[in-house]
């Protein structure tokens, strides 16, 4: 045998092995026909349409059906991603953090990506009681910080939740804001102060 | 102009015009109230008439190089019939041998049946103030026309099934910067993002409750909005590439909706915020 | 080219009951497009109602009422087969008058 003809045979198993691979995907996981369903739209590109593995099992499984041991890596895995502030200091302004949380724009093809991405908090938490426009998705964060008090652990956790919050909970529907860097350091501080400020609306 | 039907005209304007904002900043049940209340206002009445009385005269006008209606149109009942149509829709078609939804079974009539090319007719997909779509007037004269039938998609060709179960597949596909799919916002009973309700689309109740009313006429956007318009917003909204009309996601998706909504009463087209 | 107005009319003792749906843009000349340029302003300024011929509505209209606008009204000394016809006028200077019999 040349050497050609091991090449030829060799993407032709590879070929075969890519085509199985799809129609494996498109029956219960549909990658394939996502693919060939979208096209790109200014910053929302196609490569928003892969999986990383995470959203691969969470797309298989939701916390309640994800198998033990998965949990666990998923959980160990989105843990390590988490980077604390360089400074060592978690909080920065609440009124910067009201108005992030506030802010659903930020990365639809619709919008500028100039402009700096929101958080969207309310869409799916309570937060200040001056708020009534507030979702339900997920649980109410009113008087987070006045509940926990500023200890290291409250903080660290509550950072770690929006840092990934796949770390926390494997296969929880919020964001990863920190890991899919939708929000940077500082928005994150703040969304912080906004939690756990005395002075914040969501301590009042 | 007398005192008393100034006072109702003013009403009138301020319920149509204005309401949504009073709305906005006021808690959720009395959004609810206020919505229901402008519904009632309407009565029979629904700016989707609009839609469907231009959609009926586009159908028996003889248009494009063959210089004929749409009257021949099969709509999976035979030619012409559109009673009904839309509640058993979307269907396998054995002469594209294709399952098509609504919209896309329109476009095969426009271009086989009046000789339109597909992009001149595709022009406006999605109309905006001056800019109308023929495929939503079209759209919404043939929905109109299955008003109080209930929806009936037995899945017999296996290419239904398919589709069923691609969309159902989709339903759950988490993918983006956002992690989002679908059941993120549609998966649970009784949520709501910020103060909109959101119907859980992988139960009957649920499901029945949206689809029933879709096509449907926004009034925060006082346009007509089809299902492919719909499920295009909800992925731009999910931070995902632009969902392609009438591709195999859509057409998918629609199918999974409608069958899980199977044995609801057709109401459509509605009227949304 | 503007679309035509749905308007039903139906007698109701000695009043008749017109209910009207006008297609229209309603642009208030406020809003911006997609590119940041502001959208010319183009609304119905008058619309005006009449029963075989005599007026029973006036009404001047600015740029607060809604897209596709909905009116309903009432008024008194019509019959089943007068014919009521609507006419509205917009900033551009067009005019679209529709007739219906009274039901």
């Amino acid at each position: 045998m040349t050497v050609s003809s091991v090449g030829v045979l060799l993407a032709a198993t590879l070929l075969a092995a890519s085509l199985q691979t799809v129609a494996e995907e498109d029956a219960p996981y549909p990658a394939a026909a996502m693919q060939r369903s979208f096209e790109a739209k200014k910053q929302a590109g196609m490569d928003r349409l892969t999986q990383d593995e995470v959203q691969a099992l969470c797309t298989r499984y939701t916390t309640a059906t994800l198998p033990p041991a998965e949990a666990e890596r998923v959980q160990k895995q989105s843990l390590s991603s988490v980077k604390p502030p360089a400074d060592g200091q978690y909080l920065g302004d609440f009124k910067r953090g009201e108005k992030i949380a506030q802010t659903g724009t930020g990365l639809q093809s619709s919008d500028d990506p100039t402009k700096p991405n929101g958080g969207n908090c309310y869409a799916c938490h309570q937060l200040a009681a001056s708020e009534l426009a507030y979702g339900t998705l997920g649980p109410s964060l009113q008087h987070y910080g006045k509940l926990r008090g500023q200890t290291p652990a409250a903080l660290e956790a509550a950072w770690r939740k929006l840092y990934n919050s796949q770390a926390d909970v494997p296969c929880s529907n919020m964001p990863r804001f920190g890991h899919q860097k939708i929000l940077d350091e500082q928005q994150l501080k703040d969304l912080m102060a906004l939690l756990f400020d005395p002075n914040s609306p969501v301590n009042q | 102009m007398n005192t008393r039907f100034a006072a109702r005209l003013l009403y009138t304007m301020l319920a149509s015009g204005t309401l949504l904002l009073a709305g906005a900043v006021r808690a959720d049940t009395s959004t609810q109230d206020a919505i229901a209340e402008y519904r009632e206002m309407f009565g029979d009445d629904n700016p989707a008439e609009l839609w469907q009385a231009r959609g009926e005269a586009l159908w028996h006008e003889a248009r494009g190089p063959q210089k004929a209606n749409l009257e021949a149109c099969d709509l999976g009942l035979g030619p012409g019939v559109i009673a009904g149509a839309y509640a058993q829709l979307p269907r396998w078609f054995a002469d594209t041998g294709q399952v098509q939804d609504l919209e896309t079974r329109l476009v095969t009539c426009v271009t086989s049946l009046q000789g339109i090319p597909r992009d001149d007719f595709l022009k406006v997909k999605f109309g905006d103030g001056e800019k109308k779509s023929e495929l939503e007037a079209l759209t919404a004269y043939v929905v109109a026309a299955s008003r109080g039938k209930p929806l009936t998609l037995p899945l017999k060709h296996p290419a239904e099934q398919a589709a069923f179960d691609l969309g159902k597949a989709v339903f759950r596909y988490r993918a983006g910067p956002h992690d989002f799919a679908c059941a993120t916002c549609h998966g649970e009973p009784g949520k709501r993002i910020r103060l909109q309700e959101l119907p859980q689309l992988n139960t009957a109740l649920g499901a029945r409750e949206a689809y029933t009313h879709w096509p449907a006429y926004r009034i925060s956007q006082g346009e007509l909005r089809s299902m492919e318009w719909r499920l295009q917003d909800c992925f731009r909204q999910q931070r995902l590439p632009q969902l392609k009309f009438g591709s195999e996601v859509a057409i998918g998706l629609t199918m999974y909706l409608a069958k899980t909504a199977e044995g609801g009463v057709l109401a459509a087209p509605g009227i949304k915020r | 080219m503007s679309d035509p107005m749905r308007i039903r009319a139906v007698a109701n003792g000695d009043k008749v009951e017109v209910k009207i749906l006008m297609s229209h843009v309603m642009e208030t000349g406020q809003r911006k497009d997609a590119d940041g340029a502001v959208v010319p302003a183009h609304y119905i300024v008058k619309v005006v109602g009449t029963c075989n011929g005599r007026e029973v509505l006036s009404a001047d209209w600015g740029p607060s009422v809604s897209k596709n606008p909905y009116l309903s009204f009432r008024f008194k000394g019509g019959a089943k087969g007068d014919k009521v016809k609507i006419t509205w006028t917009d900033t551009a200077g067009e005019q679209r008058s529709d007739e219906v019999s009274v039901g």
